[in-house]
């Protein structure tokens, strides 16, 4: 061979490495950028939900209030002359004088025109009168100029969620009673308020007056009643499993059912809801002790998996010198593994109750999707939870009812990531490494 | 730590235990169709807010769920009434009268079930014979009486009529599941079957095989099963203004900037057309009241006399304005004085 020879070879030694080097470097570009695009698209995909969350239901929280004045005839409120609440309250025809000053005001003519014209108006309207006559007993005789709440059409039309220049037929509000819209408006006698409502009443077939609470108190019952039974349950069997069990077949059967637990359809529980704990036990229907039962079977999965993930995290030595040191094996396990693994064993716990609090179809078998006004008072009280309501909300045919199930959306949202957020949180501050 | 545990284990028996104990009811328990739910929903808010009583709890548990737990037996935790979108049935009365269960029937109103399309597009006329031969499993071979039947051929709604717009039949509505699906597979496709007489003539041969081909909807892509919620539908319409929909009147009534509904036989489904019974797919809205239950838990009557009075169901009713139409005058004045009275059913 001769050096010419060598220097061709070398030369194309070091083209072929060259090669492969732009080879090697072009396909880590496109990895990162195939990474890069899955990000953007899973982000863009998240952004557009939550956009959409917000537009539709940012409204929820505002609602539409209408100045009217009102003539208190003796005659319809207090014919006998009486004037204490309860007298009021049973005998005082509080939507007569409405309808008729109502009618006085605008003028509407027939029976359909003032069907109309009450339409405008929340039904909650003469309630709304009736206790501020209540409350101020001496305006009896006169003419009050109060705040009532607008119709669930109105309140749309209010904020632009009915498009006015559709012909008549096309819209829920009608040609008449835009008129009597824009003579309100021209008096400045609509405006619009935070809707409080939302956050105090139960739920309502009127878009106007539902309200999310009775959801939200049978929902805080519901994961009480899974924390007290899931909780203990979950740590006790994750402690046994991890510190005390003997390991054979036996545990291992236990552990492989525990996996396969936490991976069976929720619906599941429900129908073993609705066998063992309603037609066995004969507990009561929609209540939110069998749903928090429901939940725990649920729940129980997860918190015995993270218990036991966080329990096999503290080192041996820590055991080995608790032993030596003369310690039970109870006394080891309750005075050091246990209270390390805790913050462990914590997040486990949330998740799973954020996971449980977001359930809807083991609820469906045992009776906790249904209207209920009243707020429940206790955990046998009939009661939904927040995502019931939400699927409520979405299945109904009103209107107004598409930014409640959205305003709904954003408060369950609100609570899942401060649950989360504290899950991560309790687990960046009690965290150990060893 | 120990003591916490020890604690919580004994608050949760504490809690599991104190509701074992059988619970009288002072709330009246409801259950039963999703479509007269938005209607006794309606009904019990006002009776709470009225009344002295507790709001009934209203469950929406479909026509055939309602009255298998209505039937299930007497006591607290059987339900009062149960809502239905069609009659109850001969084998259910048995079943209830069985486990000694007086039943008082209410008829509510009546409810359409239209076929829509998008304001996009035009309005469509549909004959019930062209309803069924768009969405049936089998028809008759070349769409004409006496033809052999075959698997449904048409592929758009021109192939089914030359009168109708050359687009490919897509139509979305309700599943199996649902008591409006139930409707209208026998008011609009029985209906639209009845007009080949020797489709007809099968009903006294083989009452069974009549069903399936009358009420057989075709599995190839024509007809979507878009799930129980009519909401979904309406938004699906609009994102695909050649697609129909399926579902209640009251979601047409409420969506009207959107949707269109098509017209039946000649008739528009409007509220005067369905109130005369002249627009053809429209159904019945019951319930039924245990009167075992009347007397033990307090505020059945009332409810009922709540439910079965004119500011109700009656013409200018409140439960118009929710989409309810109403009884004919002599029928509901029959009903209100039931609710008085509240008579056994006799089947």
């Amino acid at each position: 061979m001769t050096d010419a020879s060598d220097s061709v070879m070398i030369a194309n030694q070091k083209e072929k490495v060259r090669e492969s080097l732009r080879k090697r470097l072009r396909s880590e570009r496109r990895f990162r950028a195939y990474g890069v695009v899955a990000i953007s698209f899973a982000v863009l995909m998240l952004v557009f939900l939550i956009g959409t969350i917000i537009s539709n239901g940012y409204s929820a929280f505002s609602q539409t209030w209408l100045k009217v004045d009102v003539t208190l005839e003796k005659d319809l409120i207090a014919p006998d002359g009486r004037t204490d609440p309860k007298t009021l309250r049973e005998n005082g025809d509080f939507r007569a004088s409405l309808i008729e000053s109502l009618v006085a005001k605008f003028k509407s003519r027939g029976r359909e025109e003032e069907r109309l014209l009450m339409a405008m108006f929340s039904t909650s309207a003469e309630q709304t009168l009736q206790e501020h006559v209540i409350r101020n007993p001496n305006e009896i005789g006169g003419t009050v100029s109060i705040w009532v709440r607008a119709s669930s059409d109105i309140d749309q039309l209010y904020k632009g969620r009915i498009n006015r220049d559709l012909p008549q037929t096309s819209r829920t509000v009608k040609d008449i009673q835009l008129r009597w819209y824009d003579l309100m408006a021209a008096e400045r006698r609509i405006d619009s308020r935070f809707n409080k409502g939302f956050f105090y009443s139960g739920d309502s077939r009127e878009p106007e007056q539902a309200g999310f609470w009775g959801a939200i108190v049978g929902s805080f019952f519901t994961m009480l009643v899974t924390l007290i039974l899931a909780f203990p349950v979950g740590v006790a069997t994750a402690v046994y499993l991890e510190e005390f069990a003997p390991k054979n077949r036996f545990t291992d059967l236990i552990e492989v059912n525990i996996n396969n637990l936490a991976a069976v359809p929720s619906i599941v529980f429900g129908l073993l809801g609705l066998a063992v704990f309603l037609n066995f036990f004969e507990l009561p229907r929609s209540a939110p002790l069998v749903g928090g039962m429901v939940l725990a079977l649920m729940t129980l999965p997860t918190i015995i998996i993270s218990g036991r993930a966080a329990l096999k995290a503290v080192p041996p030595s820590v055991r080995e010198a608790a032993l030596g040191l003369g310690a039970s094996r109870v006394q080891v396990v309750t005075h050091h593994v246990l209270p390390l693994a805790m913050p462990g064993i914590l997040t486990g716990t949330i998740i799973g109750m954020a996971q449980a609090l977001g359930e809807t179809a083991p609820l469906l078998m045992i009776g906790m999707v249904a209207f209920i006004v009243d707020i429940p008072g206790g955990p046998t009280d009939a009661s939904t939870v927040i995502p019931v309501q939400i699927y409520l909300w979405a299945d109904s045919p009103e209107r107004g009812f598409v930014e409640k199930t959205s305003g709904g959306i954003m408060v369950l949202l609100i609570f899942l990531v401060t649950m989360n957020a504290s899950a991560v949180y309790l687990r960046k501050k009690f965290e150990r490494r060893w | 730590m120990k003591k916490t545990l020890t604690f919580a284990t004994l608050g949760a028996l504490a809690v599991a235990g104190g509701a074992g104990q059988a619970v009288a009811r002072d709330q009246v328990r409801i259950v039963g169709s999703s479509t007269v739910y938005p209607f006794a929903t309606v009904v019990a808010e006002r009776f709470g807010k009225d009344s002295k009583f507790k709001t009934p709890v209203i469950e929406s548990t479909g026509s055939g769920g309602g009255l298998k737990l209505f039937c299930a037996g007497l006591g607290v935790k059987t339900p009062d009434i149960t809502n239905a979108s069609r009659r109850i049935k001969k084998s259910e009365y048995t079943k209830c009268t069985k486990n000694g269960i007086k039943i008082a029937e209410f008829k509510v109103g009546y409810d359409g079930i239209v076929m829509a399309n998008s304001k996009k597009s035009g309005r469509i006329s549909l004959s019930r014979k062209d309803i069924f031969l768009a969405l049936a499993k089998l028809v008759p071979e070349g769409n004409k009486a006496g033809g052999k039947l075959v698997a449904n051929p048409n592929r758009t709604w021109k192939d089914v009529n030359p009168n109708l717009p050359a687009v490919a039949i897509k139509v979305l509505g309700p599943p199996p599941t649902s008591g409006t699906r139930d409707a209208f597979n026998e008011l609009a496709m029985e209906g639209g079957c009845k007009k080949f007489p020797e489709l007809k003539a099968i009903k006294k041969q083989n009452k069974k095989k009549y069903r399936a081909i009358c009420r057989g909807v075709r599995e190839d892509g024509a007809w979507v099963e878009a799930g129980e919620n009519d909401n979904l539908i309406v938004q699906k319409l609009e994102a695909d203004p050649n697609a129909l929909g399926v579902f209640g009147f009251s979601f047409l009534d409420q969506n009207r900037d959107k949707v269109q509904g098509s017209v039946v036989d000649g008739v528009e489904p409007t509220f005067a057309n369905i109130s005369s019974q002249k627009y053809p797919v429209s159904r019945s809205l019951f319930f039924y009241v245990k009167k075992n239950h009347v007397g033990q838990i307090p505020g059945i009557q009332e409810y009922v006399q709540a439910f079965m009075n004119r500011r109700a169901i009656g013409k200018r009713g409140y439960l118009i304005d929710k989409g309810l139409i109403p009884l004919p005058t002599a029928e509901m004045k029959k009903y209100i004085d039931a609710g008085k009275s509240l008579p056994d059913l006799k089947m």
